[in-house]
């Protein structure tokens, strides 16, 4: 049972509890971040935020456990939070272990939208606050000393006689202490020590050893490999199928229809996909079958309204941009294991959102979803991939049909083929201006429909807002904002509903908008005479972006002397409460096989908690840029995805890579800005600025070589 | 169905399984062991990259047939015992990995690098051909001249 006791409600997103427990136990139920932005619906109100309930415990071994409501998929959220707790409970961070919680019935526990930092900044720093408070108060109980007078250090509460206690002593008295005799408030910043530290992966060396469990590495007795034969064109249904030859191999044990196509069940996935081999499935058309990218292209700008005719007695430029769709490729592909028997469901897999399985596999199983249990493994990478449900509802659909359990795994080709992608997009911008003052930006883009499922990004925005015709409508609207002093900016979003699979993908639609605006900020420096930089610094609406662009062009050695066919890009972002400026150098004497050379990044996110995950998450994001911008898409052709692997996905390998990346942050806040996603769009933007000075030509479609 | 005989990380296995069976499935499916890890099956992402006889290879594109009497090496017969191998230790230090799915694969190949050439230029690793979609590649490339320095 849950006893309610000194309620601290930041914000009133999230409140803490001393559960009963024999040790030391504290929950804190969490409310959903909220978007910035007038609109974003109001989670907070009410007394109910309760979006999941997290539990911070002390056990008897002295280890501070946290089961982390925050899947880890390579993000480093997990690190981040022990760094977090560690620090409010002053305990060591080797004492500390953040299991992945297992999936719960609301919204609270997804990541995406890069607000896990956000979200979980308040209430993990006073779930140890309150834990610290107790374990103090329990100590001068022991020693009968003023608690005021005890320190904490080590995991363990000091007697100014140099006596100490570890926490895990104190754990079953402090569990017992309703009203701590200290502050359990959080410490100042001015105190931290963990906070701020620059700090590996605690998973770092299970991760170099090869004893990280991923979904299929898991030991679920009896889970037998299982891959499904799928349609040759997206969402094709299955007409008739011969399972015969299939089930006469020695090792296939089962076939069963799912509604993604034919699943074969055997005992290793080499058996697996010689019965899918061994299928002769008929095949039916999907939805698709008449698309291919011109289709796309021509639907993409028949959907943008026309332009507003400039300003009396201005100029103006145009652009035109279009990107192509792309597929999230997370090296683990999807998959999942589940054991569906017996009026119950059993399931591991790695999911952005946990919630989100929960409640798919009890309505694709017809099972309550109080009989699902949803197992969080670690993920090898996401991107926005992960938000969906689609392997662990057809796992738990095969394990049904069959009842056994079943481990199913995606092939890289299914991954490709049949798997989501970031919409493509088209980008058509106006800028007018007059007498060097720039009068007005307007920015009309089309997209294929985002299907954003049953992601969390779908609770942080009122259906109808605005009254857009489409949630994607009214997300973009939300979060596309312009940075600079630019006249009047507007700008709208038409979503074109095209069936092919599409999904968020790392910073949704700032990775191909805001790049795109970003271009035609170059676009519009160069037309006025001005620096591509100098201009950002002179144009940015707040101190704090110009000081910020200032320290980019010292730290990037700006506008440096550089051999023909080189040059420097840059790009700007602001998004997630952070703000964040990238300059690349790019050798494109050889314009189709164009190198970046060196990233150069400044951010600003408040607080920088983990500055080491941080540049890992900045450097993915340029990498991210790099591929997307040069080389790396899918092709539709007549219902099919073209690409198939890492063969013709043209993702960025070491030698696309920067050989010098240098992150950089401002001095910290009390703030907390989301970064996960954060650097995509500003990278994007100064590969293709850094590509098109360095050849003279401005790119219009995206990737450049495709 | 043929018996095959080979030592895996110091331990000598027997399998049965059919000639044509990748490695990367006689590894995960028969035997348990799933450092290496399945990312294209077609040896063009190179995740599973192990070693067979100290030489890189691609478990998911090599027969099991190819093993008879060889010694495979994965990422978890790397480390002597508890001594992390120096490309490990130095990925730890530069705190490479992100998600850490295709880590196995990019250590076994540095390591074989290092093997070759002990002090690799950047067109050495250049030429490693693993993908990392995290994007980790600046961070594979200092650990790589750390484990060099160190070695």
């Amino acid at each position: 049972m849950n006893l309610p006791d000194s309620p601290v409600l930041g914000r009133r997103r999230f409140l803490t509890f001393l559960v009963a427990a024999p040790t030391l136990t504290l929950a804190a139920r969490l409310g959903v971040d909220l978007l910035d932005g007038p609109a974003a619906h109001a989670q907070e109100t009410g007394s109910d935020v309760g979006n999941g309930t997290y539990v911070l415990r002390v056990t008897e071994t002295n280890r501070i456990v946290f089961e982390s409501p925050k899947p880890d998929i390579g993000q480093g959220i997990s690190t981040a939070l022990a760094m977090l707790i560690a620090e409010e409970l002053d305990a060591k961070l080797t004492d500390v272990d953040v299991p992945l919680a297992d999936a719960q019935n609301l919204s609270g526990q997804s990541v995406g939208g890069s607000n896990s930092m956000r979200s979980m900044w308040g209430p993990a720093r006073d779930l140890a606050a309150q834990a610290r408070a107790r374990l103090v108060t329990a100590a001068a109980q022991r020693w009968q000393l003023d608690a005021s007078t005890l320190s904490t250090r080590d995991t363990a509460v000091w007697a100014p006689d140099g006596r100490s206690a570890s926490f895990g002593s104190l754990s079953a008295d402090a569990a017992q202490i309703a009203t701590p005799a200290v502050s359990a408030t959080p410490k100042p910043a001015s105190q931290y020590r963990v906070i701020g530290t620059p700090t590996g992966q605690l998973e770092a060396r299970d991760l170099v050893t090869g004893t990280t469990k991923f979904a299929l590495d898991v030991a679920v007795p009896g889970a037998l490999p299982t891959v499904v034969a799928r349609p040759p064109t997206i969402e094709g249904t299955v007409v008739s199928f011969d399972a015969s030859g299939a089930l006469a191999l020695p090792d296939v044990i089962a076939v069963k229809k799912i509604p993604a196509g034919v699943a074969v069940v055997a005992r290793t996935f080499f058996d697996a996909f010689k019965g899918r081999d061994a299928l002769r499935v008929t095949w039916g058309p999907g939805p698709a079958d008449s698309i291919s990218d011109a289709t796309v292209h021509e639907r993409l700008d028949q959907a943008i309204p026309p332009m507003p005719a400039p300003p009396l007695l201005s100029q103006h430029i145009d652009g035109d941009f279009e990107w192509s769709f792309v597929s999230h490729a997370p090296m683990e592909t999807l998959n999942a294991v589940a054991d569906v028997r017996d009026g119950s469901a059993e399931i591991w897999c790695s999911n952005e959102s946990p919630n989100g399985v929960k409640s798919a596999v009890a309505k694709a199983t017809g099972l309550a979803e109080s009989a699902v249990t949803v197992h969080i493994t670690r993920g090898g990478g996401a991107f926005g991939r992960r938000l969906y449900p689609e392997a662990p509802v057809e796992a738990a659909q095969i394990s049904q049909a069959a009842g056994r359990p079943v481990r199913l795994m995606w092939s890289r080709n299914d991954d490709m083929r049949h798997g989501r992608m970031r919409p493509a997009s088209h980008h058509r911008i106006r800028v007018a201006y007059a007498a060097g003052q720039v009068l007005s930006f307007t920015n009309f883009s089309s997209s294929v429909e985002t299907d954003f499922g049953l992601t969390p990004l779908k609770d942080l925005v009122d259906p109808g807002y605005g009254g857009l015709p489409t949630f994607g409508a009214a997300y973009f609207q939300l979060t596309q904002t312009m940075p600079y002093d630019v006249g009047t900016f507007s700008t709208s979003l038409t979503e074109v509903p095209i069936d092919v699979p599409t999904g968020a993908w790392r910073s949704v639609y700032s990775g191909t908008n805001r790049a795109s605006e970003e271009i035609m900020i170059d676009l519009l420096a160069k037309k006025l005479g001005t620096d591509a930089l100098d201009f950002r610094i002179a144009k940015a609406k707040t101190a704090a972006a110009k000081a910020l662009l200032q320290r980019l062009k010292t730290a990037s050695g700006w506008g440096k002397a550089m051999p023909a066919g080189w040059a420097q890009g840059v790009g700007y972002q602001e998004e997630y409460g952070s703000r964040l400026g990238c300059v690349v150098d790019i050798n494109a004497t050889d314009p189709a096989n164009a190198r970046v050379t060196k990233a150069v990044l400044v951010a600003d996110v408040g607080r920088a908690v983990n500055p080491t995950g941080l540049r890992a998450q900045f450097m993915g994001s340029v990498m991210d840029g790099i591929s997307t911008v040069l080389r790396a898409g899918n092709h539709i052709d007549d219902g099919r995805v073209r690409e198939g692997s890492y063969g013709d996905f043209l993702w960025a390998r070491q030698k696309h890579a920067p050989l010098q990346f240098e992150a950089h942050f401002m001095p910290d806040t009390d703030a907390v800005g989301g970064a996960g996603e954060l650097a995509v769009p500003a990278a994007a933007a100064a590969v293709a600025n850094a590509h098109a000075k360095a050849t003279g030509r401005p790119s219009w479609r995206f990737p450049i070589s495709f | 169905m043929p018996t095959y005989k080979f030592v895996v990380n110091g331990k000598t296995v027997s399998v049965d399984a059919p000639a044509d069976m990748p490695l990367l499935w006689v590894l995960r499916d028969k035997l348990g062991i799933t450092g290496p890890k399945y990312g294209c099956g077609v040896g063009v992402c190179k995740a599973c990259t192990s070693h067979l006889n100290g030489a890189e290879i691609q478990p998911c594109v090599v027969p099991v047939s190819d093993c008879q009497n060889k010694k495979v090496t994965t990422i978890e017969g790397l480390a002597a015992g508890d001594k992390l191998h120096p490309v490990q230790q130095a990925w730890i230090e530069e705190d490479v990995a992100q998600c850490g799915f295709c880590q196995p694969g990019q250590i076994m190949a540095a390591a074989a690098l290092l093997k070759r050439t002990p002090n690799p230029t950047d067109a050495d690793i250049d030429k490693i051909e693993n993908v990392c979609r995290c994007g980790t590649y600046c961070r594979i490339r200092n650990a790589i001249k750390r484990a060099a320095a160190s070695a």
